[in-house]
């Protein structure tokens, strides 16, 4: 496992730099999001999702990036296991590419559901893993979701229905970086305390640090029969990169060349 | 042609659903608790293992039918017009339509005849909401029948479709042995005088107005728009282009409905013709009872004829 967790450690850099790398030249994009979920989306793709052989094999697990505006860190990581070419980092947000703006279906890779429009991702993993336990088949859905989407209604009326319909092959990971738009989520809508909330519903609620994967892997292992699980995974917005971290303006705004040098050595040397 | 028996398209639909859930085992069918009312109750006795409760949370209702599509289930999403095309209006653009998910959408109480439960609870919008999403195949079936063979024709549809139904009881003037095609219009009787396109239960009383300017001598040809998008085009050039005239009748508003479909559809390939619209004129409905409600919103029978002997030179 530590040999396990040190490659993955350089993977993450790695996936940093080319979220970096991909926001700035495309000059749009959503860098602080994409940074804070990185080690989560390395557990899920590497340890925890059954992919079998591979992300067109029927067999395997979905995830569902419902927010999908973070999708930076997923291409950074299909870039490195090269499901894209390389040189298509420079497609990001470019008309015709198959790295979307948000995820796409058909142009996009490893993508089982389009998000974009936020709170939707939810309800449709909850909707694809009621889907499988109807079908009695053995797939387990997973599905990233922004603390600031927890503000949707929709994402309430999907937990309500994963509790009733006890869908113990459903976890959903929000991404507690803090931080959206406007502002901190604790100003733009405090959403109070979500391990209550969770709990309340009839989940079972894991809190940890996400960006430790020691936490993750331990936090993925836990299962309940009957239950749905979350993971409240404490992040750092824009993680990695002093000048971001934990600051708004980089929820949705590219570096440009000379920050991004900065950025790139702060990753690369830390 | 017609039983005389009164049949609302909601009991079709109904029962259209106890058709293919026999047929196939990949149908599965959600509710937002009003499957007493949608008519999807029976569906859920019969079959309770593929009735899916989503209780009163159309959004989540509807991005569940997806990820539900997703995993190969052909789900059937209902409530009430105003809920699945209105409320869930952006889940069914973007969970539905741009993921590209076989979902069917079910729209009931459609129009103002949900009566006695007022203006919150009519719909009067669905058609435009639904028709300007790419993509989406928009049905309103005429009857009981034609909404019954019309729950299979959506199933074998690969794609996402949306149908309206209605609370009210009409005739049935169609047969379960009319060979209906989604896109294509029915012509349930054809005249030299006057091109009445109906949609809907409106249908029903569009032909009835017909049958009675018969016995005046004015024939008039009637189209059952069962299908609203994708427009058939072709059948209502032919007829309007032999009676150089048209009347629409919908129950939905007059802005964003089928008579705009009509129109522009029209619009550059006839030369000038008289026509006129059977349809709300873009205001709310409120509590009461079809025979009431239909004179002051202008989709009476009165109405109709009236409308129609105007456009017959």
């Amino acid at each position: 496992m530590t040999t396990q967790i040190s490659a993955w450690k350089d993977l993450a850099k790695r996936m940093r730099c080319d979220i970096l790398k991909m926001t700035s030249e495309a000059n749009s994009g959503h860098p602080g999001g994409s940074l804070s979920c990185v080690e989560i989306l390395i557990t899920l793709f590497e340890h925890e999702m059954r992919m079998y052989d591979g992300i067109e094999d029927p067999r395997r697990d979905r995830f569902v990036f419902s927010k999908g505006h973070a999708v930076p860190a997923q291409y950074a990581y299909m870039l490195d296991k090269g499901i894209l070419a390389r040189e298509e980092i420079h497609s990001f947000r470019q008309q015709g590419s198959r790295l979307q703006g948000h995820p796409c279906k058909g142009k996009t890779p490893f993508t089982d559901f389009n998000p974009g429009s936020l709170g939707q991702g939810v309800s449709a993993a909850t909707g694809m893993a009621l889907g499988y336990k109807m079908k009695k088949a053995d797939q387990r859905v997973y599905v990233l979701i922004g603390d600031g989407e927890a503000g949707e209604g929709i994402v309430w009326e999907a937990a309500s229905a994963a509790v009733h319909y006890k869908l113990d092959n459903l976890t959903y990971i929000v991404d507690m970086n803090g931080v959206q738009l406007d502002g901190t989520t604790k100003d733009i809508m405090d959403l109070g305390d979500l391990h209550k909330r969770f709990e309340a519903i009839g989940f079972l609620v894991d809190e940890i640090d996400g960006h430790n994967f020691e936490e993750l892997v331990e936090a993925f292992s836990h299962h309940e029969d009957g239950k749905p699980h979350v993971i409240l995974a404490h992040t750092v917005k824009g993680k990695g990169v002093s000048f971001m971290e934990g600051n708004y303006a980089w929820h949705g705004k590219a570096p440009n060349a000379e920050q991004l040098a900065m950025a790139l050595k702060e990753v690369e040397e830390a | 042609m017609s039983e005389k028996k009164l049949l609302a398209t909601r009991a079709g639909y109904g029962q259209g659903l106890l058709d293919i859930g026999a047929l196939y085992d990949d149908v599965v069918v959600l509710e937002g608790d009003l499957g007493a009312a949608t008519g999807t109750a029976a569906f859920g006795k019969a079959y309770p293992e593929r009735y899916v409760e989503a209780g009163i949370a159309e959004q989540n209702e509807v991005g569940m039918a997806s990820g539900l599509a997703a995993t190969g289930w052909v789900p059937f999403v209902t409530s009430f017009a105003i809920f699945t095309a209105g409320r869930a209006c952006e889940i069914v653009r973007n969970a539905v339509a741009y993921n590209k998910m076989n979902v069917k959408l079910v729209g009931s109480h459609c129009g103002i005849t949900p009566a006695l439960d007022g203006g919150s609870h009519m719909c009067i919008e669905d058609i435009a909401w639904m028709k300007a999403i790419p993509g989406m195949v928009v049905l309103n079936p005429c009857d009981y029948n034609q909404t019954r063979l019309m729950v299979k024709k959506m199933y074998e549809y690969d794609g996402y479709a949306y149908m309206r139904t209605s609370r009210e009881p009409v005739v049935c003037l169609t047969s379960m042995e009319d060979d209906i095609e989604i896109g294509k219009a029915q012509v349930l009787r054809e005249g030299k005088d006057l091109t009445i396109a109906a949609t809907g239960i409106m249908t029903t009383y569009a032909y009835e107005t017909a049958e009675k300017l018969a016995e005046e001598g004015i024939e008039c040809t009637v189209l059952n728009y069962h299908t609203i998008k994708p427009f058939d085009e072709e059948t209502l050039l032919k007829y309007v282009g032999q009676t150089n005239n048209l009347l629409t009748v919908e129950e939905h508003n007059i802005i964003g409905g089928f008579g705009e479909s009509c129109k522009s559809a029209l619009f550059g390939k006839v030369g000038a013709i008289d026509y006129d619209y059977v349809a709300v004129d873009d205001k709310f409905g409120e509590t009461g009872v079809r025979a009431s409600l239909f004179p002051i919103y202008g989709l009476d029978n009165e109405t109709i004829y009236r409308k129609a002997k105007a456009l017959v030179k």
